[in-house]
Formats: C-alpha cells, sequence, structure tokens
C-alpha cells in the first residue's frame, strides 16, 4: 500500500490528509525518487514517459506546442521535435479523426481537446468512429492507440463554456473508456494506462485540480490499473461514490459526518466505462447505502447509472433510495457556479437523510 | 515546422506594396458585377497576390511621423463628412475607453471569469457597425464587448452584465462572452469559436425570407447579417459550410474575418496551408476581400459595397481585416509569445491615433473637440461602472429560469412543489 500526502487547497482552505491506496499492480514503490508536484505536471511527466517509451506516439492539439493552456505539455516539443508534438488548427472534428487514422495505422495518439466543452464537434468522431472502429471491421482494424486527454469541471469562473463535464456522454458508447484521476499520482498512473491501453480512452482532467492538487508523484514510470474502482476511504455507514475533483468535497462531506458519528465509506471509480461494480457492490453489501455525486447535471448523469445497476445488484440489501447529490438540470451557470455545485452542505446532508432514512 | 506540409511562408515584410491604390481611402476590390462570375482577376489582381508579402498593407491614411504622405490624399478633399468622421471617432474611443475599463475592474476583482478585450480592432467593428441600420444583425464571437457596444447596446448594460448584475443585457447570465440583445439585434457572443457563423447565417436567411416570400420588404432592400469571427476560426469546418449555404442561397451575410494573426498562441501562418483568408471567398463563388483593419476608413469604404451587394440581393461577401490586438488573448493570457516587434508595428497603426491625426489633417475637426469627445467618453464609461456597481446581483430564482420556456418546465419536484419555486433551493443548503 502506497500512503500519499495529498494538501488539497479549495477555496483558500489547506487540508492535510493521508489516504491510503488498495490497488495492488505496476506501482512504484520506491519512494525515495518521488518528487511533491501538481496535477499538470504529473500529466506532464507522463507524456514525456509515453513519447519516450514509444517512438510512434505523438501529441497535438490546440496550442499544445508551446506547452498548452494548462502547461500539460510543456517540454514536449522541445524534446521530442515538432514532428511528433505539434499544433493543429482550430478544429476539433479535424483532430478526433486525424487522431484515429493515425491510431488505426497502429501509432499512439495522444490528442488534447482544449476544454471538454469543446469536445462536442468531436463527438460525431468518438461516437461514430473511434468506439466503432475495431467492432465493424471485424478486428482489421482498431484505434486502440488513440487517447483523448481533455480538462474538464467547474473551476470556478468558468463559465457556461469553460465548466462542463461530459463525461455522461461518451459513457453511453460501447466501444469506448472513460476514465477520470482525482490526484497527481493516481493521473500519471491513470494516463500512463490508458494511453497503453488497446482500446480508445478519453481521459478527462479535473482542470480545478491543476494547480491546487499537490502529491508525491514517482519519477518512474508506472500504471495504475483501469477499470479497477478504489477505495479510499473506509466506513461502515454509507457508501459514497465520486470521481475526480468531486472526491476532494466528498472527503470533507466525510469528515464532517464523522464528527456526527456517520461512518462513511469513500471509492473513487476512476474508470467510470467500463466501471468496477464489484467494487462498488461489495461496499454496499457492507453498508446498506449509497451516495453517488458528481458535477454534471442529475438526470442522465453517470450517477443515475450507478444508482440503477446497484439497485438491480443490491436491492434487498438497501436500507434507503441511492441518493444523489450532482448538479442542477440547468447549462452551466456563470454567477450562479456555488449554487450550481452539488457542494459539501449538500452531500451533507443527503448523508444524514440517507442515514436516517 | 509543423507536421502539416509546410508552404514556404516568406518572413513578414512590413513595407507597402499595393500600388494600385493611389486614392485615400481607396478600396482593393472590385466586386464582381454578376453573381456567377468566378472572376479571381478583379480582387487586387491575381498575380500581384503571390509576390505580395503576407503584412503588405498600404495606408494612406495612418501614417508614421517619418513617412511622408501621399500627395493624393488632399486636405481638400477628405474620404468622410465632418459628422461621420466624429462619429466613427467617438465610437471607437468608446470600445477603447470600455475596454481599458474592463481591464481595470477585472484586476479589482468586480468581474471575473474569461474576458478578451479588443483593443488595437476598433476599426474592423466601427467600420462596418456605424454603417448598420437598426434592424441588421450582428454575431460574434468571445470578444464582442465592442461590437455590443458598437451595435447601440448601451454601455451600462454591457458593463452590468460583465459585473453578473441582474440589469445586464442579459440579466447577468452570459457574462463577457455572450452578449445578446433583442433590441440591438445582437445575436450574440459565442464562446466557442465558429459556432455564431451558422447561427448568422440563419439570420441571414430568416431576412431573406421575409423580404422575397413574406414580402416585408425594406424600401433599402434586405436586411444584413455580419458574422464577425478570427483567422483560427477559419480553418473550421462550420465556416466552410456556411461559405457554401451562403452562396448557394445567395444570402444578405457579410463574412468579416479579424485576422489578428494569432489564435491563443498559434500563428495564423503556421496554422493555415493558405493564410490568405480572402482567398477562400472565390473558391465558394462569392468575393474575397482583404482590406487593412487598421484603417477605419478603408474598412467603411469595403463595409458599404458589401452591404449595398448584400441589400440588392447578391448574396454574401468574405471580408478579411487584417488587424491586432494589443493586448493578450485574454486577461489571464500572459502573451509571451508574440514578437515586440510585431506589436510595435501594429502600435504605430494604431487606429484611433490614425483617425485623429486624419480628422485634424483635413480639417474636419479640432483638437479640442476630439479631447471633449474623449472626456465624454470617460465620462459615460464611469457612468456605465457606477450603474453596474449600485446594481442588484440577480435572484437566486433566477437560476432555474430560462431553461426552457415555461419556467415551470422543470415539472415537479420530489416534494409535490414546482422545482423553480423550491424554498429549499433558494434559502437551502447551498453554501455561497
Amino acid at each position: 500500500m502506497a500512503m500519499a500526502l495529498r494538501k488539497i487547497g479549495k477555496d483558500g482552505i489547506s487540508i492535510w490528509r493521508r489516504g491510503f491506496s488498495s490497488t495492488s499492480g505496476l506501482e512504484s514503490s520506491s519512494s525515495r525518487d518521488a518528487t511533491p508536484v501538481n496535477l499538470f505536471t504529473a500529466i506532464n511527466q507522463a507524456l514525456h514517459i509515453a513519447l519516450d517509451s514509444d517512438p510512434r506516439s505523438y501529441v497535438f492539439g490546440e496550442d499544445v506546442s508551446f506547452g498548452g493552456v494548462f502547461r500539460c505539455t510543456t517540454g514536449l516539443a522541445e524534446r521530442f521535435g515538432r514532428q511528433r508534438v505539434f499544433n493543429t488548427p482550430l478544429c476539433e472534428q479535424g483532430i478526433a479523426g486525424f487522431a484515429i487514422g493515425l491510431a488505426a495505422l497502429g501509432n499512439r495518439a495522444i490528442a488534447e481537446i482544449q476544454f471538454a466543452d469543446y469536445i462536442f464537434p468531436a463527438f460525431d468522431q468518438l461516437v461514430n468512429e473511434a468506439a466503432k472502429f475495431r467492432y465493424r471491421s471485424g478486428n482489421e482494424f482498431n484505434c486502440g492507440g488513440l487517447t483523448i486527454r481533455s480538462p474538464y469541471g467547474a473551476v470556478g469562473h468558468g463559465g457556461h463554456y469553460h465548466s462542463q463535464s461530459p463525461e455522461a456522454f461518451f459513457c453511453h458508447v460501447p466501444g469506448l473508456k472513460v476514465v477520470i484521476p482525482r490526484s497527481p499520482y493516481q493521473a500519471k498512473g491513470l494516463l500512463l494506462a490508458s494511453i497503453r491501453d488497446p482500446n480508445p480512452v478519453v481521459f478527462f482532467e479535473p482542470k480545478w485540480l491543476y494547480r491546487l492538487a499537490v502529491e508525491e508523484v514517482p519519477d518512474a514510470d508506472y500504471m495504475l490499473p483501469l477499470s479497477q474502482a478504489e477505495v479510499i476511504r473506509e466506513g461502515k455507514d454509507i457508501t459514497l461514490v465520486g470521481w475526480g475533483a468531486q472526491l476532494s468535497i466528498l472527503e470533507q462531506a466525510c469528515e464532517d459526518a464523522e464528527k456526527e458519528g456517520i461512518s462513511c465509506e469513500l471509492i473513487d471509480l476512476r474508470t467510470l466505462i467500463p466501471w468496477d461494480k464489484e467494487t462498488v457492490e461489495a461496499s454496499v453489501s457492507k453498508t446498506g447505502r449509497l451516495l453517488v455525486s458528481h458535477e454534471a447535471p442529475v438526470t442522465g448523469g453517470f450517477g443515475a447509472e450507478i444508482s440503477a445497476s446497484i439497485i438491480e445488484r443490491c436491492f434487498l440489501r438497501l436500507e434507503a433510495p441511492v441518493a444523489r447529490v450532482c448538479g442542477l438540470d440547468t447549462p452551466f451557470p456563470l454567477v450562479y457556479e456555488p449554487f450550481y455545485m452539488p457542494t459539501k452542505n449538500k452531500i451533507l446532508d443527503a448523508i444524514k437523510l440517507t442515514v436516517n432514512y | 515546422m509543423a507536421a502539416f506540409s509546410a508552404v514556404k511562408i516568406p518572413p513578414p515584410q512590413f513595407t507597402t506594396v499595393r500600388s494600385s491604390s493611389q486614392r485615400p481611402g481607396s478600396s482593393p476590390a472590385h466586386f464582381a458585377h454578376s453573381p456567377s462570375a468566378f472572376n479571381s482577376i478583379s480582387f487586387g489582381s491575381a498575380k500581384s497576390v503571390r509576390s505580395r508579402p503576407l503584412f503588405a498593407v498600404s495606408s494612406d491614411v495612418v501614417s508614421s511621423s517619418d513617412k511622408t504622405k501621399p500627395a493624393s490624399s488632399s486636405a481638400s478633399n477628405p474620404a468622410v463628412t465632418r459628422e461621420v468622421a466624429l462619429e466613427l471617432y467617438e465610437d471607437m474611443v468608446l470600445g477603447r475607453a470600455f475596454e481599458d475599463m474592463c481591464a481595470q475592474m477585472y484586476y479589482r476583482g468586480k468581474m471575473f471569469g474569461f474576458v478578451h478585450l479588443y483593443n488595437g480592432q476598433e476599426a474592423v467593428s466601427t467600420g462596418f457597425i456605424k454603417l448598420l441600420n437598426q434592424s441588421d444583425k450582428v454575431v460574434s464571437t468571445y470578444r464582442d464587448h465592442v461590437h455590443a457596444l458598437s451595435k447601440g447596446v448601451p454601455s451600462r448594460e454591457v458593463m452590468a452584465e460583465l459585473f453578473g448584475k441582474a440589469t445586464g443585457c442579459c440579466r447577468g447570465q452570459g457574462g463577457s462572452m455572450h452578449m445578446f440583445s433583442a433590441a440591438h439585434n445582437v445575436l450574440g457572443g459565442f464562446a466557442f469559436i465558429g459556432e455564431g457563423i451558422p447561427v448568422a447565417t440563419g439570420a441571414a436567411f430568416s431576412a431573406k425570407y421575409h423580404h422575397e416570400v413574406l414580402k416585408q420588404s425594406k424600401p433599402e432592400g434586405l436586411d444584413v447579417t455580419l458574422a464577425f469571427f478570427g483567422d483560427g476560426t477559419c480553418n473550421n469546418g462550420q465556416f466552410f459550410e456556411c461559405l457554401n449555404m451562403a452562396q448557394l442561397w445567395k444570402l444578405p451575410i457579410i463574412f468579416v474575418v479579424e485576422n489578428n494573426l494569432w489564435a491563443i498562441g498559434m500563428s495564423h501562418l503556421r496554422a493555415t496551408s493558405d493564410p490568405e483568408i480572402w482567398k477562400k471567398g472565390p473558391a465558394f463563388g462569392m468575393p474575397g476581400v482583404h482590406v487593412d483593419g487598421m484603417d477605419v476608413l478603408k474598412v467603411r469604404e469595403v463595409a458599404q459595397e458589401a452591404i449595398a451587394r448584400a441589400r440588392r440581393g447578391e448574396g454574401p461577401t468574405l471580408v478579411e481585416c487584417e488587424t491586432y490586438r494589443f493586448r493578450g488573448h485574454s486577461l489571464a493570457d500572459p502573451d509571451e509569445l508574440r514578437k515586440p516587434d510585431e506589436k510595435a508595428h501594429y502600435a504605430a497603426r494604431d487606429p484611433i491615433i490614425a483617425l485623429k491625426k486624419y480628422i485634424i489633417e483635413h480639417g474636419l475637426a479640432s483638437e479640442s473637440e476630439l479631447k471633449s469627445i474623449d472626456k465624454k467618453i470617460d465620462d459615460v464609461v464611469e457612468d456605465a461602472v457606477e450603474f453596474a456597481d449600485s446594481s442588484p446581483l440577480p435572484p437566486r430564482t433566477q437560476l432555474l429560469e430560462n431553461v426552457f420556456a415555461d419556467p415551470k418546465g422543470f415539472g415537479i419536484g420530489p416534494d409535490g412543489k414546482y422545482r423553480c419555486e423550491d424554498p429549499l433551493f433558494t434559502q437551502g443548503t447551498a453554501q455561497v
């Protein structure tokens, strides 16, 4: 088990945490060669390693060659050359399709969509081409080398088009994988695993955490397994499930609930599709209650899928209805962001309601 | 060089070349007389295009101190009347003063989010929009404050919108990047590049339909739609799709490209196979014009012809305005990639200073009259800030309004009441 020190400062509050990881796998155990870095640096390290280890991998997107608007791609163009790390014109549909073509011929295409809000022109290519390439060619071709990286989620002032969480749209597409890390250590391992996974992966990075989340990250090459959820906090009264930046809010809610005597088990889903039903089911079998939280609007969000699946599997065990504390059913607002978001208080209220059902 | 096959682009030369236009404010383009003419010769001579350095613009109005003024721009024959010149001057100064105030307010925390300022590009907005009627439509991008102001949206409403107040033009919902006004026919305000162009195309179709089918004609002709967008957008699929549709159906639309050479940090030259955007017009059958976007009189002249064409029903025009933004892409952009000599070159061609010089040299107004306009605009902008400051924030219930047409379209919540009236929401546990 690796212990990780995480400092996450949201709203200017620094909270020191110790979390434990229950994952096994190809993790580096050498804490001597680890440095505290933030999220965009961890991702940058992962990209350096990915390009280093495979000469047929490419990173491209809008503004990537100077380092990207979030600095995730700094140093790549200088180190690997502009034939492998290059800017594309402003055409998301073109970027995605072009990436699929590269991947179809055995290359690793790591495309960046500058904000997840801009992914919709690429949606057609991803849904109709990337997801179905292997299937409809009878495995003659595949675009497994495709990884789309995109910053998603609220950032405090983003407004309608710099804050959306479109993960649910992609979770509805058989053939694609959706991966969302919660912290720098997770991000590096999951990104490397996504790049090397033989399936097309959409990798959403929580932009709020790019600078705010700092964690010890091993310098070496390591991967974390996909489709495996992680129990980051054990408890016995209620199971909380989330992903990405929302987890730090959930953790704060867990702390507050603890003071009121409610012991919460917190699970990071990590891969949304295909998701680790067994871990969540095992947890709910233990606690009997489930709460899912995500920033995307509640109706049709991925929480609905989790809720439906768990009810199918754990119906007799459930003590209360599955609670979903999510964004409201409105477009992502500008000034109203604090009201729209699933905040700690809303989650706390829902925890109490569920436990006292 | 980029992975795309690189055409050898000559380095920018900041010299004037265009020999054909000696008259002040002369247009570089002759519009094709018949709509079906695929005549590339009319647009500044196809032969000279290849040899023409990319940044070459002749500018009879703008002159740096050591350049001699062409003898042909005589003081006795100005291109515009005094009233028009002052109107243009006032509009550009309003745009500049407003944007500078935005920057101040942003750094004081009154404004937040992503704010994109228009400093340096005022000639394009003023040159085009001041020729429009109230019923003509403007569609813009995220760099839309000045387009809204030029079209007539009061500065108070724009500033209040930027502050997120209920008195803003969109009641605080849209913010900097989404300026809409039904009264002034500003159709937004699009954060996403290229998204406004199809919307503008649809609006142009509506105008044409009203005129031709519903026979709700105006004596001036068709209502015109202007779509403003940048150089980066010209590599986006939506742009090409709309060029095709607009020409196919001869829509009264003008595609105005504000080519400021940079898409955040991507240089236009390195992102585009053929950087001369105006050439994409003739490829679709419409006239393509290149104009010096730092010279408001030149822009205005080109705009006049394009708008007249559209009103007569002759269809769309693509106008490429070579311009420059003096600030970074947004207020959060450190603007490290642009070279200082490029910035200095365009700073020397500041459209406001140029017009001021022109007005004074042609005796259209005195220095003190221009100064009084400056003062008046300062007062207007100050008043806008005070208004915005003292305006109320929108009530929390506004969050659920306008998702659907029926404010009760959210349906009933779990407690049996309409969600939009849910008190738990307005007082609730949401942390402010």
